[in-house]
């Protein structure tokens, strides 16, 4: 591990020495407050209270008042330190992938902590319930709330429900029980242990939080419903553990004053029910509130995020005032704004409410892990061997019963079952997180007079299943995946199962989705007529590719293209005389690259879950993806839409037919195709006005193939020139990146610059000749349309559009 | 839409296309229904365009070769049993059924050669029955990001060609297609991590939906075991 940590070595360093000067700063400053004046308090205060009780005292120049800042001002340093350690983290690439992130904060907390405590620095800031309930836990719920796919999670909802409910409930109740018939053996010294104690406890330590190892195994790509339970377990477990708690600690309560009664325990259930659904009613309302707020906001865009975040905190603090599950609301308002506000609100609203919402979970879960760790070290420890053994013990076994016998009862209701490896996974995911901590933290002491060993054993179960699972999870899972080990050995088996399983998934789209026909169908059809047409602004576009297009961004499009044009060879390219006959010749190693860039670079299947990082938002591959296969298959596409469009057919064509003939191109036939081309650009503005120069640079690529060609054909001289004409015009547009990448390509051929594009117009005819070839599938149709296309180009307007 | 309304309907030819197709009459009422809900002015067939409506059809990137084998020699129209044809190809291998088969009947749809075919006809555009080192050019156009240049490409769509070329004449044919999918077989079969297919369904259904899961939410088994025989 510590060969891992030498990238952020450098930048922890000076963090620690800021860190160090800070704790030397106030130290020096409440030493110089003692000095000054023995009976003033120390406090965040003190200085001025010193200060103005000394009438002698001028104004000095230099003054320190550390206290005054102290708690920000180490709170912004912890938080500092934590980015600066992750920034080496992810330095070192290896390292994401073999551990959690949360590893990593919980050495930096015990660091911190270490340092705290060996230089004796006076308590840091605590944690206190109010400070956790209020701002720590609202955030991290509500961003795995909005992170949550929404429609696999409601295709899972039974599974999920009935894992992550009476899961949660078998493990406190199993891993509670257990431990207070531990508690009865004497010789352990825990009889004074008693059964509400244990079931706390239990209730607290079987929060888990095992999407902290679903970015381990990311690159394993476990199926969707196994990442589906996960997630989903991560949702409900936390809301389900904290109203437990809650009712666990009243019952505590009451138990100092009075017994229990069998009707306390029956409001109990009833109370732990009308809390869950209570919860999310509120929330389901705070969704909708502001999901329809969110309709009004097109002309003051920059209020979007406030309103997204204070309408989700809002439901979150209206629930716990009415003693409901704030997690569950603040959970649901998040998945029921979240379809509706993702389409009212800007673009660059959408973006900041996802980067905003990544920022606060990761501050406060930091936060969390750095007082884990300082927690950990210090005196405040009780060690009993007999009680952490065997809470690491139940809390093990507890969890392998409620996953086997759970999953065993909802498989006989799946269609895909769970298989025995799936089911082991779950059972290994079970990393406890920064939820157990803070929840044993807040113990109050005066009701628990064994706290601090039950601090104790949570952070033994919190290390042992962060560092220990959380470590060998990712190689487990390597390990059953029985796919990963298989080898593709050839080049055509890895293109062609690519194929198949894109054709799979294409195939399966066309069927459309065959789950939860009826009620999801009935969802759908009230969601029409009904949700969307309150909630949702009017003028949103009809078809799912329409708002495709309009989730492109253009820049990314343009720059995404360019660098693919630009980026160098990987392995040397045949020469071209040398292919004909030679490529016999390719080495074993060219081979192996070769599927080497197959395998990264091929388009992934598409996934209907998002890849989820809970610590990062990673520009997703497959947003990326679909921006490429779009603007590559953007003639297609924008052909539909055009038919969809219902224009009629003859009209424009006809006006254009005019212009055409005033144009003074007549008999030039190869321009007029060069001008086919560059028509294509310019129709259909209205749809997608960003588009036009990125089809070119997209272009470039068939170009090259078209370069090949030209070896076989003679071209007619007099076009030449004017193909020098046409390749000027190219580079005004696409700049000198381009330009750069094209002299590249004329070095590596022998050919002469202006030929490239003199070629492009022979080709583009011969490309058309073969495609009429093809004869049945170059429809009637499509030749209208290619006709059509021809007209527009001629239109000098249009050119002009273009620049 | 409930199910008493779904049994109503009556699918034009029912009968012939569940005897050619070997669907069941569950999913081909399923699948009726996805046909109307795809043809989005109820004339009757599917044209391109519905089918490039499906959003997500439209970011895959094999999107228009798939939409083109529903629409077999440039007809512009595909009606409910053309569709349901293509999608037959799919429906996994049936244990009994392929047993009691009468031999003189047809090849099922959904037989290994079938399957083979339809993929085989992604690559070849011009239906020469050959796959050309031009055609596998662009199938690997379509399929690799923009990361990997043009020359790359050149080569490693040499390399295809050549890798499962047997007669030297610089094509794959069909029957060289088939020899390389060979031990793709084997390397599907009871992977388990396969598919994408995580409905919780009720019992009632279930028979009818495993027959098509199984195909569609490839469980392995549609270009699986049972073909490898």
């Amino acid at each position: 591990m510590s060969m891992g940590f030498w990238p952020f070595d450098s930048f922890g360093s000076w963090m620690l020495l800021l860190l160090l000067v800070a704790l030397a700063c106030s130290k020096a400053s409440s030493d110089l407050n003692k000095s000054t004046n023995s009976t003033t308090q120390h406090g965040p205060n003190a200085w001025f209270a010193a200060a103005s009780s000394e009438p002698d005292e001028r104004i000095s120049v230099f003054e320190l008042d550390y206290d005054y800042v102290q708690i920000p001002y180490e709170v912004t340093l912890w938080i500092l330190l934590a980015s600066l350690a992750k920034i080496g983290f992810h330095l070192y690439r290896r390292l994401p992938g073999l551990m959690p992130e949360s590893c990593l904060l919980i050495l930096v907390g015990a660091l911190v902590g270490g340092i705290i405590f060996g230089t004796d620095h006076k308590s840091p800031p605590v944690m206190d319930s109010s400070i956790y309930f209020l701002y720590l836990l609202p955030p991290m719920v509500l961003e795995s709330g909005y992170f949550m796919p929404t429609r696999p999670f409601f295709e899972n909802m039974g599974s999920i429900l009935w894992w992550a409910g009476p899961g949660a409930l078998i493990n406190a109740f199993g891993i509670g029980l257990s431990l207070y018939l531990i508690c009865q053996i004497k010789a352990f010294g825990l009889s004074d242990v008693n059964l509400l104690h244990n079931l706390l406890f239990g209730s607290l330590i079987s929060s888990v939080d095992p999407v902290a190892v679903l970015a381990v195994f990311e690159e394993a790509r476990v199926n969707e419903q196994l990442y589906m339970m996960i997630f989903g377990e991560t949702l409900l477990n936390d809301g389900i553990s904290v109203v437990l708690y809650n009712i666990l600690i009243a019952f505590t309560k009451m138990h100092k004053f009075e017994d229990i009664e069998p009707v306390d325990i029956l409001a109990g259930c009833a109370r732990f029910i009308v809390v869950g659904c209570g919860g999310v009613f509120f929330g389901i309302i705070f969704g909708f509130i502001s999901a329809f707020i969110t309709r009004f906001t097109q002309n003051i865009s920059a209020i979007e995020p406030l309103i997204v975040f204070m309408f989700s905190y809002l439901s979150y603090l209206v629930a716990e005032t009415l003693y409901l599950s704030g997690i569950l609301a603040i959970t649901a308002c998040a998945v029921t704004m979240k379809k509706y506000v993702e389409e009212n609100v800007s673009q660059t609203s959408y973006t900041t409410i996802k980067y905003f919402m990544k920022m606060l979970s990761s501050v406060s879960e930091t936060l969390i892990f750095i007082f884990m760790g300082v927690s950990t070290i210090g005196k405040n420890h009780e060690w009993n061997w007999a009680f952490i053994c065997f809470t690491l013990v139940f809390c093990q076994i507890w969890r392998a019963i409620s996953v086997f016998a759970l999953f065993y009862v909802s498989n006989k209701f799946r269609t895909f079952p769970f298989s025995i490896k799936d089911q082991c996974i779950i059972f290994y995911s079970g990393v406890r997180g920064a939820g157990s901590f803070s929840l044993a933290f807040l113990l109050p002491l005066s009701l628990f007079p064994r706290k601090k060993l039950f601090v104790t054993a949570t952070l033994v179960v919190i290390y042992f299943t962060v560092f220990i699972q959380g470590i060998t999870i990712g190689p487990l899972v390597r390990y059953l995946d029985v796919r990963k080990t298989n080898k593709k050995e050839s080049i055509n088996e890895e293109l062609h199962t690519r194929l198949m399983d894109h054709l799979k998934a294409g195939i399966e789209d066309v069927c459309g989705q065959w789950s939860h026909y009826q009620v999801r169908d009935k969802f759908k059809k009230f969601d029409h007529r009904y949700l969307r047409k309150i909630l949702i602004r009017t003028n949103v576009p009809k078809s799912s590719i329409v708002s495709l297009y309009k989730k492109l961004e253009m820049k990314q499009a343009i720059e995404m293209a360019e660098t693919g044009i630009l980026s160098s060879t990987a392995f040397s390219v045949p020469h071209q005389a040398q292919r004909i006959q030679g490529v016999k010749r390719l080495s074993p190693e060219d081979v192996e690259s070769m599927r080497d860039i197959l395998t990264h670079n091929m388009y992934q299947v598409r996934k209907r879950t998002l890849s989820y990082n809970k610590y990062n938002l990673k520009p997703q591959t497959s947003e990326k993806q679909a921006k490429e296969i779009l603007i590559r298959r953007q003639n297609t596409l924008r052909e539909s839409l055009r038919k969809g469009h219902s224009l009629p057919w003859g009209k424009p064509t006809g006006t254009k037919n005019i212009r055409y003939l005033s144009f003074p191109y007549s008999n030039q036939p190869l321009k007029a195709r060069r001008d086919t081309r560059a028509a294509e650009f310019t129709d259909d503005d209205s749809c997608h006005p960003g588009f036009p120069p990125v089809m070119f640079s997209v272009q470039s690529r068939t170009r090259s193939l078209q370069e090949r060609r030209q070896v076989q054909e003679a071209i007619p001289m007099k076009s030449f020139h004017r193909g020098r004409e046409a390749l000027n015009f190219d580079d005004q547009r696409t700049g000198q990146k381009e330009h750069g990448g094209r002299d590249k390509r004329g070095i590596l051929k022998p050919k002469p610059l202006f030929h490239t594009v003199d070629e492009e117009y022979a080709s583009g005819e011969q490309s058309e000749e073969e495609a009429s070839a093809i004869g049945p599938r170059w429809t009637a149709e499509q030749k209208q349309k290619h006709s059509r296309d021809h007209h527009q180009s001629h239109s000098p307007l249009l050119q002009r559009k273009d620049f | 839409m409930g199910s008493s309304g779904s049994h109503a309907t009556v699918i034009p030819d029912g009968d012939s296309i569940r005897r050619e197709t070997g669907f069941s009459q569950a999913s081909l009422l399923r699948l009726y229904h996805r046909f109307r809900a795809l043809d989005r002015n109820k004339k009757g067939y599917l044209s391109r365009m519905d089918l490039q409506q499906i959003g997500a059809l439209a970011v895959n990137p094999l999107g228009d070769r798939i939409i083109d084998s529903f629409f077999p020699d440039g007809s512009q129209r595909v009606d409910f049993s053309g569709f349901v044809r293509v999608l037959a190809h799919f429906r996994p291998v049936d244990e009994e059924e392929a047993g009691i088969r009468d031999p003189k009947q047809p090849e099922p749809l959904n037989s290994r050669m079938n399957k083979l075919r339809f993929a085989f006809q992604l690559y070849d555009l011009d239906r020469d029955g050959k796959i050309s080192r031009h055609e596998m050019l662009q199938v690997l156009r379509l399929m690799v990001g923009v990361q990997v240049t043009e020359e790359q490409l050149e080569s490693i769509a040499d390399r295809t060609v050549q890798e499962a070329d047997e007669d030297g004449d610089g094509a794959v044919s069909f029957l060289e297609f088939t020899k390389v999918r060979m031990p793709l077989g084997t390397l599907r079969v009871q992977t388990g991590w396969e598919g994408s297919g995580n409905q919780v369904q009720c019992r009632a259904e279930r028979g009818a939906l495993r027959e098509w899961g199984e195909g569609l939410w490839g469980r392995g088994r549609a270009w699986g075991r049972k073909s490898e025989v």
